[in-house]
């Protein structure tokens, strides 16, 4: 038994409505309670902000294409070196650091959960071996099927229920979580060469369309009643005037969940652009953000583009050699068969580009023009827009009118006709804050009822103490107090134990893999379908009975079981 | 017995549709693998080191894994500089106990990655990587260039799983639809069955290379007669065959890696494939040998964020190769201990370097006796992962597969050995 007591913190908890008071927190075995004995640990917050463990809903930190960033980029690793400590690891990269960089700085940040962003069934096992080494984290995987052909062709087909087998089968067999669509049916065109234009082009010998792939897939999660909704990268990222693209595919999604939305669009930044070529290039943060807030079925997430150096990577390949033309920098791509795909650039963000001016502009138009927090997210899709080290800048920019003006002085002169950001008077208050980095993210994900992303009885302990009085700073002007309140925690506390202390690393850790496991009737499990067997063991290169991932990958691991409807 | 879709553990094509047959502790038959795979699975139980020797004067004496962990310890915590090399052949649990293992001792990691495919990582770390897996490959490609490599002989299941023999799903019929160039500098088993065959004088590679790029992007005028041996007419008519193929793929090996121009090769050969991407879809894939040396590429960097020759000396993770690389550091008698796990130095490395190895205490972690034995003074043999141990490998594209057990013949894995020696060192150098 081990007994924990947090007092005198001042708490935001946004989902039990708790906004700013003083409180104790208890915890036993790893679990908030209403009380404990004497002999607790006693750590004294003194008042300073108390949140829930941060919870990043779409981040890259793990895997196959994560790896290749950091194994073409030693210049990356030597720009975040620290040497071994006590029980820290030695740990390189800035943009894409190791496993063990990547969990101590978000540790230190106050962050206890995250969900990488892209994981290729196929590579799932690189993805889990990651996953043990990032050990101050719960983590799970977003699985792809933007390419995958058996997905395609029950959906061509109109069998919704055989996609929901399909999808069903091979969450389970590669322990992933969600359903993660990028750039749907562009990565399977990319195969050739090719790309789609958006939602309506049909994808190369699948005839079927962006569109239809991404409305079927709502069925299929809804169907298989998945913790989280479709979670989808958009076609046509990056591109002038994609923004009507975004739009036409919010429209196509329905309401279905009562819990949580029935479309979780990722990075919504790169998809906010108007203008017909690089020249015309604006924002469009508007028509993206009325028509999020019509639609309270939809979440999104910023992408915000920070300035500076960094790399980007996505299972979206023909965006990334786009990407590759314009930069000229070294370019990796990595298409998965049967699946999907990848990219991987380098890039570097500046103020001096206009284009960059106006991607930084609109990220955060986003996140102030949607009037609901619990609707858009504060990511920068780590680290394609910036890597995740940024966020507290993120979050002084959101809560301070004075600091965005300030940094607007400095961004390329001409944005100012391209955006609407000096306009935007909105200052975003703790508890939207609260809200865009762990409650609103943990709802969104649909794991609030496992206890993430609060701190009500029976939560998991995850909780932040950051050393920003509350009561005695103005962020509308003291904004570098709360970059450097955000940036470091007090107390970093996971699973009931201080993990980090003042920016020190305390503990090993040993994380938790949630992954999902939808029960299907017997006679729908695709795995003893013959027409699939057969697709699987003559087109991929492996085995079908060698691709599901053992459990011994999974160390402390829980399993969502879902009652899927089919 | 039977055992179905078993992985091989000899090259990087990590073939996983083996069907091997045992009785009792013999492997009596082995299905679907090369002859390199079968002979590697036939013989494995037998050959086999009974137990750790150690030397004693000029002699070996028998002595207890106790001992020989206690020994590769004491030895690893003696040293000032110590070098822990090779990995390509064992399970990826043990590559990432091997750099947790540096990284408290403050050695040097490598992997034989350094003396094969270290030249393309230096590449692609300057230009990027444009590959795929190699599924993609076998349902798409109908144009597959095999450059400076004789998968024949060395990746003999390459071209029936992945390429010219493969059924492709977007091939009518793959064999007839799918052409076939060889490059090299003599003639093969590969280039015997090629649909062209270009023969380059031995170090002409990068300028081959060169003329391809320019007549791709349409400047053949600045090409002459003949590069490097090949004529005008043949560059001109292969560079017209890469920009009508629908995916082309092309595949090397280390005659490019370790031919004169080394990394500035790949480079080329990478800048080339980027260019013909504007037309049309090309990828790249380097040939890897050892079946999880790839795995140690993949594990060394989520570690250290290198994928070889990572020095802890300084506590941080540093990497130059050419310095913390294994051959410069034994050729420089830098190191003052060596453990060498799973590879063979003793067949590959330069000579100055084996006799650095014999004057210092060097242990080998190798099932077998091998021509490394004698350069040491202990050798433990561990059981051999994909016969009588399991563990994860990396495939030549990236795809990690599970290495499975079949049978038990007594012995310890690398993972339990290097995992008891470890223990030994954090009981001393506990952090």
């Amino acid at each position: 038994m081990s007994d924990l007591l947090i007092k005198n913190a001042f708490v935001i908890d946004p989902i039990n409505r708790i906004n700013g008071e003083i409180m104790d927190i208890a915890v036993r075995d790893g679990r908030i309670v209403e009380d404990v004995g004497q002999g607790a640990e006693v750590i004294d917050a003194g008042g300073h902000l108390t949140l829930p463990g941060g919870v990043d809903s779409h981040t890259h930190i793990c895997g196959t294409k994560v790896n290749f960033g950091r194994y073409m980029s030693p210049e990356d690793m030597r720009a975040g070196r620290e040497a071994r400590r006590g029980v820290k690891h030695s740990i390189s990269g800035y943009s894409v650091p190791t496993t063990y960089a990547n969990s101590y700085r978000y540790a230190i940040m106050g962050y206890t959960t995250l969900l990488e962003g892209a994981m290729a069934p196929l590579e799932a096992r690189h993805t889990h071996e990651e996953f043990s080494a990032t050990p101050l984290q719960d983590v799970m995987a977003n699985t792809l099927f933007d390419g995958n052909w058996g997905v395609m062709e029950a959906i061509r087909d109109g069998d919704i229920e055989r996609a929901a087998a399909i999808v069903g089968w091979t969450l389970s067999a590669v322990k992933g979580f969600g359903i993660k669509l990028t750039n749907p049916g562009g990565t399977e065109a990319w195969g050739y060469g090719k790309d789609v234009t958006c939602i309506r082009d049909k994808v190369p010998h699948f005839e079927v369309s962006p569109a239809e792939i991404v409305e079927g897939m709502i069925r299929v999660c809804e169907l298989l009643r998945l913790p989280h909704s479709v979670h989808l990268h958009c076609n046509n990222l990056g591109k002038p005037g994609n923004y009507a693209c975004t739009v036409g595919t919010l429209n196509l999604a329905p309401d279905l969940n009562e819990k949580r939305q029935t479309l979780y669009a990722t990075h919504v930044q790169f998809h906010s652009y108007g203008g017909s070529d690089w020249k015309t290039f604006c924002s469009k943060a508007e028509p993206v953000a009325y028509t999020v807030n019509n639609r309270p079925q939809i979440v999104i997430d910023m992408g915000q583009v920070m300035f500076g150096k960094t790399t980007t990577m996505t299972a979206d390949g023909p965006m990334e050699f786009n990407l590759y033309r314009l930069h000229h920098d070294k370019w990796s791509n990595h298409d998965v068969e049967l699946e999907t795909g990848s990219g991987i650039i380098p890039v570097l963000y500046r103020r001096k580009n206009l284009v960059n001016s106006i991607m930084w502009s609109i990220g955060l138009e986003l996140a102030l023009l949607v009037k609901n927090p619990w609707q858009c997210m504060l990511t920068t899709d780590n680290p394609n827009g910036a890597p995740f080290v940024k966020y507290p800048e993120i979050i002084a920019l959101l809560m301070s009118k004075k600091y965005r003006d300030a940094e607007f002085a400095t961004v390329h002169p001409d944005t100012g006709s391209k955006v609407v950001l000096p306009a935007l008077e909105r200052e975003l208050d703790w508890n939207e804050i609260a809200v865009m980095t762990r409650a609103g993210q943990a709802k969104a994900l649909g794991i609030t009822g496992i206890g993430k992303g609060h701190l009500g009885i029976g939560a998991e302990a995850d909780i932040a103490v950051y050393p920003l009085k509350v009561d005695e700073i103005d962020p509308s002007t003291e904004y570098q107090r709360v970059i450097d309140g955000f940036a470091k925690t007090k107390w970093t506390v996971k699973r009931g134990r201080p993990v980090s202390r003042d920016g020190e690393i305390l503990v090993h850790g040993e994380n938790t893999t949630i992954w999902v496991d939808p029960k299907i009737r017997p006679e729908r499990d695709i795995s003893r379908d013959p027409r699939f067997v057969e697709m699987f063991n003559h087109w991929y290169s492996v085995r079908m009975s060698n691709y599901p991932v053992q459990d011994e990958y999974l160390r402390r691991n829980l399993r969502m079981e879902t009652e899927a409807a089919i | 017995m039977i055992h179905r879709d078993m992985i091989c553990p000899f090259c990087g094509c990590l073939c996983d549709d083996l069907v091997i047959t045992t009785e009792g502790n013999e492997v009596v038959q082995v299905d679907n693998a090369c002859t390199l795979g079968t002979h590697k699975l036939m013989g494995a139980w037998k050959n086999r080191l009974k137990n750790p020797i150690m030397r004693d004067g000029g002699e070996w004496r028998d002595a207890s894994y106790e001992e020989a962990i206690e020994y590769a310890a004491g030895v690893l915590l003696d040293a000032d500089r110590p070098l822990l090399y090779g990995w390509s052949s064992t399970q990826g649990e043990a590559q990432g106990l091997g750099v947790s293992m540096a990284e408290l001792l403050g050695g040097v990691i490598d992997s034989t990655t350094s003396v094969c495919h270290g030249p393309s990582i230096l590449a692609i770390q300057e230009v990027g990587h444009p590959g795929c897996t190699l599924g993609q490959v076998k349902n798409r490609a109908d144009l597959v260039i095999y450059w400076a490599c004789n998968p024949t002989e060395a990746h003999p299941r390459h071209m029936s799983r992945y390429t010219t023999y493969a059924d492709g799903f977007f091939l009518e019929n793959a064999f007839r639809d799918r052409k076939l160039i060889v490059v090299d500098v003599r003639k093969s088993e590969t280039t015997s069955i090629a649909d062209e065959f270009v023969k380059v004088k031995p170090g002409g590679d990068y300028a081959v290379f060169s003329a391809l790029r320019a007549i791709v992007r349409g400047r053949a005028d600045v090409v002459p007669d003949t590069v490097a041996g090949v004529s005008k007419e043949q560059l001109v008519r292969i560079g017209a065959m890469c920009k009508e193929a629908k995916f082309g793929a092309l595949f090397f090996g280390v005659g490019l890696t370790m031919a004169p121009g080394k990394y500035k090769n790949i480079r080329n050969a990478i800048e080339l494939v980027d260019e013909l991407n504007r037309y049309t879809k090309w990828t790249l894939t380097p040939l890897r040998g050892h079946y999880n040396v790839y795995g140690s590429n993949e594990v060394f960097t989520w570690m250290t964020g290198y994928p070889y020759a990572v020095d802890f000396s300084r506590q941080i993770a540093f990497y130059n190769p050419g310095e913390t690389t294994a051959v410069d550091i034994l050729a420089r008698k830098e190191c003052d201990a060596c453990l060498i796990v799973a590879s063979d130095p003793g067949a590959h490395f330069p000579k100055a370097c084996l006799e650095h190895l014999t004057k210092i205490p060097t242990v080998l972690i190798d099932p077998m006796h091998t021509v490394t034995t004698p350069l040491c003074r202990c050798q433990i043999p561990t059981a051999v992962n994909g016969i009588d141990a399991g563990g994860t490998a990396y495939r030549m594209d990236g795809v990690p597969i599970h290495v499975k057990k079949f049978m038990d013949l007594g012995y310890p894995s690398d993972t339990e050995v290097i995992g008891r020696i470890f223990e030994r060192i954090q009981e001393v150098k506990h952090p």
